[in-house]
């Protein structure tokens, strides 16, 4: 047998890892992609915050004489037709992705929260009617659904968030209503009944808490999702109006007129886009590898 | 408290058990703080689409037995014979298909939940599983203060004490209220179960195979525990086990049931010294003896336990029964007393 | 068992007793490196099996028994699992030391093993006369109806009735006894040397456990397999094994004869173990009313990772004291042919007689 080194073994598997930095350490060392998408997300998330200090120009000024500059010098990532700064609508573009990607997602999972909860928990008849719902909801294409609802509801921010929250739901409630099935025979929750706790309470202190944990995994997915469902909506034309800075319109307005005379307006914010859906992904599947109780040691 | 137009399926049981105890101290109260009659339990089995009922479940059959104060009785049998779906029917967890409940006298069979509430302070019961019984995210104090939380009015502070006391008593520490139930062990975590059902101050806990899922050594000290409060708070229990050692240990009279109905009922002693029902003394020659100097005649019995979806017709062991008659795959045996409290449901004793 | 402590026979008594042996595991080491730290879940186990014999292995939740069984069979997940140390001779082939093709070729084989839950331990989809034809295509060679027909005949052995009819139904068609019969059926297809069975009966009825235990006993006086039982049953121990080794905290604490053991309990654990059984009236020797309390083995399991240098039972002993703490005991043989590792063991063996 060859001779092991249990030291070694050990630091593999994560023993001895003393507080915060330590964690951290073997955090990024177990996964590397993780800590990769980790730090992406925290750019866009501090960039979005920050945006005010950290871009030198407003997005909003426009700037005749500076239209289709080159990036360099003053603009650093160049200038569009009308002498925006590309750099500065792509910062100010992340707080509005940012808004949306949040706002959707969290407006989405509140929603697919209570739906799943209530069908899994209640049952019956009102599970089946919900469900038959949520079946159609999840036939219909994600994006053709966005696009009905924003054409619809018309160009605005708050809109574009419903819209993009609302396929969302049946995703959310799908595995909430998995789980709150799951749970629902648990002797922990019979023990509520034995107590005499209403039906109510238990749904919200004993089973939600407790169905919560995959949802962490598939909203963090979602947020990704969800900016790219935007700048496709953008692209069609029906997401972020004027003039809020917008990756996606940003790529649609440039796309077909400059992609070869002024390529700097597609490929920025294309890889602003390509930059944080690739980390929430990556971070994602860290978070689930990390919760997933097979691979607790 | 019995009424004449009680069923003939089973024959309740009309004497106070206390007073043939010399275990009990004190005076046995005239009404038994459980009495159970003619309980049926019938699962429908649903199908299809338009979900027709195909079938049933017959998990219980007729079921009667009484508890007194102080007292506890063992339920026996093996899988599907029902006695878990007597435990959770009796507290309602389950609603019971037909028979009567009566706690204290009281009836408590059809009431509506809120009805019903306030005599849950009075039955509480204790889970097999230790991992799945306590909720994962909540700290082991709040588990064990929720009864207090809904049927009594007490400040934070107020229920906190109440809790503390609660696991000095089942012999946890009190520095332990703020932990997680992960970081307890099997045992540790059913000595929390206890302490919850103990906080209303319950007169008859239902232990639904309490110690079944824990260690050897560890099942010894909640057996040891569950003894200890039932002496000084005179606490009844229903036993629910498949473990025939540890019920004649812990119970003063035991039923043993098979495929939902009573094959037979009696004191411990006369149970496991003189049994009656061929099904009693197949359980007593299948349980293995730990001291390999004591050599038995093994009878053991064949066959396996018939499906609860379609009962065997007459007597439903009769299917495995060594002595089985013609009569008895077709007339089904009354459990009846044959001897001063030792009641059998058999055509041939 | 211990082999400084063994007086070294003649060569040819040796060879002769090795010969007898099907099974030799010497100082088996089996860590996990867990998040916790380093778990000794076995620590140096040494025991060896004779031919057509039954050992048994008792022990409790953590002692490390059903680790034990997987290092045998090499099935244990890797990570966070390791066999760090030993050999495992079966007919003096080291199996540790095997590749793992080569391993597949003697699991199902020579060597298989019976698991604790026949629900989840069979395949849903297939139907049980495949899956017992599995063994035998893949180690005999056999073709799928020459396996077929041997595999109902392994179905009628182990007793199931209309074993033709079964062969073609599914797991779920069956009861939990029946499963574990064909669990049984699965596990001794191909006439193996050794039988590892990991608390076969502890998920069934008693009624159930009974046929099953007999069936066990049955088919090794048929087939001359020697068998491994793994449980934490003593009234199992005691009715099945001929010999017995109780583990606690991943190492051998006693190893004794089966009525040598129980007439005399040398280590304090297995004297509390048996005394914190109730016991039924009929199994009392002497007569006599039941104690009202059970006398309980004191507190937990300790933890397997961080474990002292101390004897490991010593928190829960009543008779541990400054040795007890200071220094695991050495594994000596204390009466012949019975094995313990405690310092005190003549004034626990005192206590069985008083």
């Amino acid at each position: 047998m060859a001779v092991i080194d249990h030291n070694a073994e050990l630091a593999r598997a994560g023993a001895n890892v003393r507080g915060w930095t330590g964690a951290l350490f073997f955090f990024v060392r177990r996964y590397p992609l993780g800590a990769i998408g980790a730090v992406l997300m925290a750019t866009f998330v501090v960039t979005a915050l920050f945006a005010d200090q950290i871009s030198p120009f407003d997005p909003f000024t426009t700037n005749a004489r500076a239209s289709l500059a080159p990036p360099g010098g003053a603009h650093l990532l160049g200038a569009d037709f009308m002498g925006r700064d590309v750099f500065a609508r792509i910062v100010y573009g992340a707080r509005i992705s940012l808004a949306v990607a949040v706002g959707a997602t969290a407006l989405g999972c509140v929603i697919g929260v209570l739906v799943g909860l209530m069908s899994g928990f209640f049952g019956g008849w009102f599970d089946l009617l919900v469900q038959r719902l949520m079946d159609i909801m999840q036939s219909l294409p994600l994006l053709v659904m966005a696009l009905v609802m924003a054409a619809s509801l018309g160009p605005s921010l708050t809109n574009t968030i419903i819209a993009i929250a609302i396929p969302l739901v049946p995703n959310v409630a799908r595995i909430i209503r998995s789980n709150t099935l799951s749970l629902r025979e648990m002797p922990f929750v019979e023990a509520a009944r034995a107590i005499g706790m209403s039906e109510t309470r238990i749904a919200l202190v004993h089973v939600l808490p407790n169905t919560l944990a995959p949802l962490i995994v598939l909203a963090t997915a979602q947020l990704g999702s969800a900016i790219l469902v935007e700048s496709a909506l953008a692209f069609l034309g029906l997401g972020v109006p004027e003039p809020h800075p917008s990756w996606g319109r940003m790529l649609s307005e440039s796309a077909a007129e400059y992609v070869r005379t002024a390529p700097w307006l597609v490929i920025f914010p294309g890889i602003a886009i390509s930059a944080v859906v690739f980390g929430t992904n990556l971070f994602g599947d860290a978070i689930r590898d990390i919760l997933d109780p097979r691979q607790r040691l | 408290m019995v009424d004449a137009a009680t069923p003939a399926l089973a024959t309740p049981e009309r004497e106070t058990p206390g007073r043939q105890l010399n275990r009990l101290e004190g005076p046995a109260l005239a009404l038994p703080v459980l009495e159970v009659t003619g309980l049926t339990k019938h699962f429908p089995v649903r199908k299809g689409l338009l979900r027709r009922t195909i079938g049933h479940v017959y998990a219980v059959d007729g079921v009667s037995f009484t508890i007194g104060a102080g007292e506890t009785l063992g339920l026996v049998g093996e899988s599907g014979c029902g006695k878990t779906t007597v435990g959770r029917t009796v507290m309602r967890l389950i609603e019971p298909t037909a028979g009567t409940i009566r706690l204290d006298g009281h009836d408590v069979t059809r009431l509506g939940k809120s009805e019903f509430r306030p005599y849950r302070r009075q039955l509480q019961i204790i889970f097999q599983d230790p991992f799945s019984s306590l909720n994962p995210r909540k700290r082991v104090g709040d588990i064990v203060g929720e009864p207090l939380k809904i049927h009594e009015a007490l400040s934070r502070g107020e229920r906190r004490e109440r809790v503390a006391a609660l696991f000095e008593r089942v012999g946890l520490r009190r520095a332990q209220m703020d932990n997680f139930p992960h970081q307890f062990s099997g045992g540790q975590r059913q000595r929390i179960g206890v302490a919850r059902a103990l906080a209303l101050n319950p007169k008859l806990i239902i232990g639904d195979e309490p110690v079944s899922a824990l260690d050897v050594s560890i099942q010894a000290q909640v057996i040891n525990l569950l003894m200890d409060l039932q002496r000084d708070m005179q606490l009844s229990y229903l036993f629910i086990s498949h473990n025939l050692a540890v019920v004649e240990h812990i119970s003063h009279r035991i039923a043993v049931m098979y495929l939902g109905r009573i094959v037979e009922y009696t004191d411990k002693t006369t149970l496991f010294t003189r049994p009656l029902h061929p099904y009693t003394e197949a359980l007593l020659a299948a349980v293995p003896v730990p001291d390999p100097a004591i050599k038995r005649v093994k009878r053991v019995v064949q066959g396996d336990v018939p499906s609860p979806l379609k009962p065997p017709p007459g007597c439903r062991f009769h299917t495995r029964c060594p002595y089985a008659e013609a009569r008895c795959k077709v007339d089904v045996p009354v459990l009846r007393e044959v001897e001063h409290g030792h009641h059998v449901a058999c055509h041939l004793r | 068992m211990s082999v400084a402590a063994t007086p070294q026979p003649e060569s040819a008594e040796r060879a002769r007793k090795t010969a007898e042996r099907v099974l030799e595991v010497e100082n088996l080491q089996t860590y996990f490196y867990t998040r916790a730290g380093l778990v000794k879940a076995v620590d140096g186990v040494s025991f060896s099996l004779a031919r057509g014999a039954t050992l048994a292995i008792v022990g409790e939740s953590g002692c490390g028994k059903s680790v034990t069984a997987l290092s045998l069979m090499r099935l244990l997940a890797d990570p966070p699992g390791r066999i760090v140390g030993g050999a495992v001779r079966l007919d003096g082939v080291d199996l540790l030391r095997l590749d793992e093709v080569a391993m597949r070729d003697i699991r199902g084989n020579q060597i298989s093993m019976v698991f604790q839950e026949p629900m989840t331990s069979l395949n849903p989809v297939m139907t049980i006369g495949r899956q017992i034809s599995e063994a035998l295509i893949l180690h005999q060679r056999m073709s799928n109806k020459a396996a077929l027909k041997r595999a109902t005949e392994m179905l009628q052995l182990v007793g199931i009735p209309e074993p033709t009819q079964r062969a073609k139904e599914y797991p779920h068609q069956l009861s939990g006894g029946m499963r574990q019969r064909t669990m049984i059926a699965m596990a001794l297809a191909c006439n193996p040397k050794v039988l590892i069975a990991d608390e076969p009966t502890s998920a069934l009825d008693v009624t159930i456990q009974a046929q099953i235990l007999e069936l066990i006993a049955k088919l090794q006086r048929e087939l001359g397999t020697a068998v491994i039982l793994i449980t934490h049953d003593l009234g199992v121990v005691a009715e099945t094994a001929e010999r017995v080794i109780v583990m606690y905290a991943g190492r051998k604490v006693e190893e004794a004869a089966v009525g040598e053991l129980f007439a005399r309990p040398l280590h304090p654990y297995t004297r509390g173990l048996m005394n914190s059984i109730p016991r039924l009236a009929l199994m009392r020797r002497e007569a006599g009313p039941a104690l009202q309390r059970l006398q309980e083995i004191p507190g937990i399991v300790p933890a397997l990772s961080n474990l002292p240098q101390a004897c490991t039972f010593a928190p829960r002993c009543a008779f541990a004291d400054d040795k007890c703490r200071g220094q695991f005991p050495p594994y000596l043989e204390k009466r012949p042919d019975h094995w313990a590792a405690c310092w005190h063991s003549e004034r626990i063996a005192e206590m069985a007689n008083g």
